[in-house]
């Protein structure tokens, strides 16, 4: 399983990737593969302004529902449309095409808050 | 009786070596998924899986009177089934509830063999013992049942089995040995496609998963099963069935065999409730909008105006036929005709559905 080291992770398993102070936010490879097929994604429209550890939307597996949480502050300033059409996205490249939402960061200082991949993969359940 | 231990599946190794993810369900640990439900279901609609269904109850009952005494607990009038035949039925409670729904396969003139529920296998093997005495016998720790399913299943099984098996029409059931084993097989199936239900002892059971899978069989887990019952409307007993709903209710009538007299377990109850319209019955929705619809979330009424009351769907989910959110109720007769536009709560939003014909999905003939 793979945890990009340039990410910072949260213990609900999205993921976080900043660049000029904008958030891009998805859920990670363990909470793709927990999920198992992706079958629709609920997103916030653009203009939403969200507050760390927000519910911002909904993931629907075939097998299993789950609510999404911001890792950040801010205001949602896109969403990923490919995912309407293309919810299994998510599961083939969870930290790629399958992007979610991208937040303008109202407190940088949130970042170091979240975990480093070798901490979030620590906190997962052993595989077997 | 539970111990709170899961039963595990003889096949066990196999499964887990062809990367199953495993699952607690009915006091057994199941292969809930192998690569993914969706590649599993589409396996079993466009070209074969095979499924490990072993937690299944199997009784055999051998006695020349195996048909009369099998009668007497069950919906359906097995006794008028020829050799070689299978038929789905129904255990009734004395009020005329579903207390389970079973497969009734009649193997020869006195030798039977019915498949119940994993939940209620303990029960029902001593119904049956109760009807049938020492000609009943519980079968189902000395053998496993595989079930092979899909356009491409009789094919694939008159090369890895025996061409005989083309021979067994639908709902039809017959016997053949394998590799010294008998195996008896069931042209029947729980996915809405084509295909057989084999029972066998477990070591030719795991040649025979073997064989099929090598043979390009795709191993598929209960998450497909459930989706695959549900696009062909098949009941889930627990959910869309239980001892709260009774046969008619749910669109059953047609297992009910009233008109030959013979007392079964029920019938007075069957009898008195098969003069009456059913005030809910069990139908089909599928939503008008994204989303996945599960059991219990509610019905809402949308545009019908009131009289609607408290209904949760009894199952529901994404159709990886349809690409659309499916679901059963029981639905009040009011509303239950197909076009009739209702909604379903799905996290404090109300999807738009509408009533469509029972199945969902049903195979070329």
């Amino acid at each position: 399983m793979d945890f990009p080291a340039e990410l910072r992770y949260t213990t609900e398993d999205e993921w976080v990737r900043v660049a000029d102070g904008v958030a891009t936010i998805g859920i990670s490879d363990f909470a793709q593969d927990q999920l198992g097929d992706v079958v629709y994604v609920e997103l916030p429209a653009p203009g939403r302004t969200l507050a760390a550890g927000e519910a911002f939307g909904l993931i629907e597996s075939v097998k299993a529902v789950s609510d999404l949480f911001s890792p950040v502050s801010g205001e949602v300033i896109a969403h990923n449309d490919a995912l309407t059409d293309q919810p299994e996205l998510v599961n083939s490249s969870p930290y790629g095409d399958g992007w979610m939402i991208r937040v303008r960061m109202s407190d940088l200082a949130e970042l170091d808050g979240l975990l480093t991949a070798d901490a979030y993969r620590g906190r997962l359940p052993a595989a077997g | 009786m539970s111990t709170g231990e899961l039963r595990r599946l003889p096949l066990r190794e196999r499964h887990l070596a062809a990367g199953a993810r495993m699952s607690p369900f009915a006091g057994w640990e199941m292969p809930l998924q192998y690569t993914g439900i969706l590649a599993e279901h589409a396996a079993v609609r466009t070209d074969v899986g095979i499924f490990d269904v072993s937690h299944m109850g199997r009784v055999r009952v051998a006695a020349g009177d195996a048909g009369a005494r099998i009668r007497a607990i069950t919906t359906y009038d097995v006794a008028r089934m020829r050799a070689g035949r299978a038929h789905y039925s129904l255990y009734c409670t004395p009020d005329g509830g579903i207390a389970d729904d079973v497969m009734v396969y009649r193997l020869d003139d006195a030798r039977w063999l019915i498949v119940h529920n994993a939940d209620h296998a303990e029960a029902d093997a001593a119904r049956v013992r109760a009807a049938a005495g020492a000609a009943a016998s519980d079968v189902g720790r000395e053998t496993v049942m595989l079930a092979i399913q899909g356009p491409r299943a009789l094919d694939l099984l008159a090369g890895v089995l025996a061409d005989g098996v083309r021979a067994i029409g639908l709902r039809r059931c017959g016997e053949l040995t394998w590799r010294g084993a008998g195996v008896f097989v069931g042209r029947t199936g729980y996915t809405g496609e084509d295909g057989v239900e084999c029972i066998l002892e477990p070591a030719a059971g795991g040649e025979l998963w073997d064989a099929c899978v090598a043979a390009g069989a795709r191993p598929c887990g209960l998450g497909a099963r459930d989706t695959l019952r549900l696009e062909a409307a098949l009941p889930l007993h627990g959910h869309d069935i239980s001892p709260e709903t009774d046969p008619y209710a749910a669109g059953l009538g047609w297992t009910v065999t009233l008109d030959d007299g013979v007392d079964f377990i029920g019938r007075a109850a069957l009898v008195a409730l098969a003069e009456r319209e059913p005030p809910r019955r069990l139908s089909c929705l599928r939503l008008l909008d994204r989303g996945v619809p599960r059991a219990g979330y509610a019905v809402r009424a949308g545009d019908v105006a009131d009289g609607l009351g408290l209904v949760t769907l009894t199952s529901g989910a994404f159709s990886p036929t349809l690409r659309v959110g499916i679901a059963m109720a029981y639905l009040p007769a009011a509303v239950s005709a197909p076009g009739t536009r209702l909604a379903i709560a799905i996290h404090g939003r109300d999807v738009p559905a509408e009533v469509v014909a029972r199945p969902f999905y049903r195979r070329d003939a």
